[in-house]
């Protein structure tokens, strides 16, 4: 085994940890704190089926976003559908052997140009923190760095096809990774730079405003059904007020 | 008019405005005092470890709101709100941005409750909470409305309001209260009502009510109070009880239940329908006030409660009533608890019960403001939308000429009147004229479009913000109206009583 083989394998262990543990614990926070009353916001769905298609909408469409302002949700929509494209087509490093549906050619290819979409989708992003001198106002430096970072890791995917590894290899190291059978990553300096960013991706997630994600699904004002008359609500912590005559 | 600032000007096109960093950092409402703090349970003046007080108060709403917490981790600061609050607009401060307000907060979570905070502060826009903080708390969650236009559109649903309310809980935790809100509250403890009418005067006025009635319709209309066994426990905001249009709409409800023979009275015990407990994120506070109504209706033993025109307040009563001062077991269970007096009146509309001389509101063009606590944090009917529906319904029945106002400024997008939240003070009156320009600017295109001539509301602190505002824009302070004075105005009512 190479050092370079040992570190990274060494780094994803360690950022998987951060991004998994991490995660599950703040979504086990969130789900531990009571929503003591209830405030969804109009137009509030009457069931809980009503609340599952407003989160559906509102995570694969940016609803709420959509009616708010059209060039911001035109940029983060089509940055985040790119994100998924990308992240089906790098479904084949990680499978073995690779599920059909992600060798086909259209989650190949598509995957492929996901990655310009996104950079135009990320620079739009950027640009309006620069411009619009609102969100110039709110942006502290992490804000700029995080946007950099992903376009980093973009654009160091992008150069893969001009300076490229043995996929071969790419894929035996992470199939490795997954089942403990350890196969040697190739050395290249972009296939590096790439992976590092990733790493450090994945470790900043929990304690980021990348939050949002697991945060969508945990927010009262979307999750909630609008049941009040009918239903009480009472917080365990309440409880203790509780002296019903 | 003597006002030290100037009035926002009526644009034709509002466009967003470019920022003026501390544009209204001077606007602070005044302080509350140890008389009124004691009695909520809140320490008299700024305690001395402060800081470590507020911090440890932080920490425990973390744990008890999950909207708080997932609310100051999860904001992308897009900027899709920025330009949603009418305080913004109005004032161009960036911290009346909702995002601007929220991050006043959430520089300090940031700093005292994350590893980034603690390490990077300056990487995250983390900050310690200085005294300069806590002062910009203080002006700034007081320029907050809770009107939640800012949560409607963000794209994780943060509530701008739930952060404001938590920052006066913190602030009042640690002595420095605001008088307005808290004077109230102590009001209503002891009391009854927000404005410490005591029983007798409220009688009187009740009385002064029945015989004006009776000059004007000669129906001899009855306002009852703790009239027992009655079928409905009205409760409604104070000021419908002296206050212009309020006191129209007070007339209005008394004529709906007369003409449908619905027996009811009013309570001296839960003489406000206000929770002002809310506004200060007191849960503790808005409890025992909401308690209150519980009592009456069981002193009374009536079989329904009724609430009048009250934007707030129907919040409370519609999201949290049942849950705050339930279970409302021993009440009549053929009807939602509590119901709205728009609910009233919709139905008796629906079972053919009230007829109507639409003409007698011919001298009106009217259109509708829709308040913010009803828009957005409540409902009507047992409909998704029915706060929107019905109150425009009842308008249409009773009335000739109305129109809408943009789209962009009515029902879940509608825009707070300036006033709400706990901001209906003499001492924030720049804040409430500026904060009434969105509103304003879709009025007076309305006005030059259709020759509208006044603008309905169900909400108590509307209709006062209304009144006292308009004149600033050139407009009369009798232009806003409550809805059942319509509803009285064109009501037909049998004589045969007297
Ligand atoms: S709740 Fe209303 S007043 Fe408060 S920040 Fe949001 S839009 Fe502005
Ligand atoms: S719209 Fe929501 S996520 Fe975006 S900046 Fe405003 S509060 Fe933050």
């Amino acid at each position: 085994m190479s050092f370079v083989t040992i570190l990274y394998a060494a780094l994803f262990y360690f950022a998987a940890t951060i991004l998994f543990v991490g995660l599950a614990y703040r979504v086990y926070e969130y789900a531990k704190i009571p929503a003591p009353l209830k405030i969804p916001t109009p137009p509030a769905p009457m069931t809980q089926r009503g609340v599952a298609i407003r989160i559906f909408r509102e995570v694969v469409f940016f609803e709420s976003l959509f009616s708010a302002t059209k060039w911001t949700w035109l940029f983060s929509w089509i940055f985040h559908l790119a994100l998924l494209l990308a992240a089906l087509r790098h479904l084949k490093y990680f499978t073995d052997p690779v599920w059909f549906w992600v060798s086909s050619e259209l989650v190949q290819v598509a995957g492929h140009y996901a990655a310009y979409l996104m950079l135009a989708g990320l620079l739009g992003l950027f640009a309006r923190r620069v411009f619009v001198d609102r969100v110039r106002y709110i942006s502290s430096p992490s804000d700029y760095l995080i946007l950099v970072l992903i376009i980093a890791i973009a654009g160091s995917g992008l150069m893969m096809k001009w300076f490229p590894s043995d996929i071969l290899a790419i894929k035996l190291f992470f199939v490795g990774l997954l089942t403990f059978n350890f196969s040697e990553l190739p050395s290249d300096a972009v296939l590096l730079i790439h992976l590092s960013l990733v790493i450090a991706l994945m470790i900043i997630f929990p304690y980021s405003k990348l939050l949002h994600a697991p945060g969508l699904f945990f927010s009262p004002t979307r999750n909630q059904v609008d049941n009040a008359r009918s239903k009480r609500h009472v917080a365990d912590w309440a409880k203790r007020m509780e002296s019903t005559k | 008019m003597a006002s030290k600032f100037e009035t926002p000007e009526v644009r034709k096109f509002p466009v967003i405005p470019k920022l003026e960093n501390s544009a209204t950092s001077h606007l602070s409402p005044f302080k509350s005092k140890e008389e009124f703090q004691s009695s909520l349970g809140y320490p008299g003046e700024l305690v001395e470890n402060w800081q470590e007080k507020a911090i440890d108060k932080m920490g425990d709403l973390l744990g008890k709101y999950r909207s708080l917490r997932v609310y100051l981790d999860s904001c992308i600061q897009c900027g899709a709100c920025t330009d949603k609050c009418h305080y913004y607009q109005g004032t161009k401060d960036p911290n009346n941005m909702p995002v601007g307000r929220q991050n006043l907060m959430r520089g300090v979570y940031r700093r005292y409750f994350t590893l980034p905070g603690k390490y990077f502060p300056k990487l995250v826009g983390a900050t310690d909470l200085t005294k300069e903080v806590l002062d910009d708390w203080y002006s700034y969650y007081h320029q907050c409305s809770q009107c939640r236009r800012c949560a409607v559109f963000c794209p994780i649903g943060i509530d701008t309001a739930e952060i404001s309310m938590a920052a006066r809980e913190v602030m009042d935790s640690i002595g420095v209260g605001q008088k307005y809100c808290n004077e109230i509250i102590g009001k209503v403890h002891k009391i009854g009502n927000n404005l410490g009418l005591p029983e007798p005067a409220l009688a009187d006025t009740l009385e002064g009510l029945e015989e004006d009635v009776l000059d004007d319709t000669e129906v001899d209309v009855k306002f009852p109070l703790d009239v027992k066994d009655s079928e409905v426990l009205l409760v409604t905001p104070s000021a419908d009880f002296f206050a212009e249009p309020h006191v129209d709409g007070l007339i209005g409800y008394a004529k709906v239940f007369h003409q449908a023979g619905i027996s009811w009275t009013l309570s001296s015990h839960a003489s406000e329908a206000a929770n002002f407990g809310m506004f200060i994120g007191s849960y503790d506070n808005m409890k025992k006030l909401a308690m209150r109504i519980r009592e009456a209706a069981l002193e009374l033993n009536v079989k329904r409660i009724v609430f009048g025109e009250c934007g707030h307040a129907w919040r409370v009563a519609y999201s949290f009533l049942n849950t705050l001062a339930g279970p409302f077991d021993f009440l009549d269970p053929r009807y939602p608890v509590p119901q709205h007096i728009c609910e009233i009146t919709n139905g008796l509309i629906d079972q053919n019960v009230l007829h109507f001389d639409k003409s007698a509101n011919d001298d009106m063009t009217l259109t509708y403001h829709d308040s913010c606590n009803v828009a957005r944090a409540s409902s009507m009917g047992g409909i998704m939308g029915g706060q929107f529906t019905i109150p425009r319904k009842i308008i249409q029945t009773v009335a000739n000429n109305f129109y809408d106002m943009d789209d962009e400024t009515i029902r879940e997008k509608t825009y707070c009147c300036g006033g709400g939240g706990g901001l209906l003070t003499d001492d924030l009156m720049e804040l409430r004229v500026k904060g009434a320009l969105p509103r304003m600017e879709a009025l007076k295109h309305l006005i030059e479009e259709k020759g509208v001539t006044h603008m309905a509301a169900i909400c108590a602190i509307c209709k006062s913000q209304f009144s006292k505002v308009f004149q600033y824009y050139d407009l009369e302070l009798d232009q806003i109206v409550s809805l059942h004075q319509l509803v009285s105005n064109a009501l037909i009512m049998n004589k045969k009583e007297v």
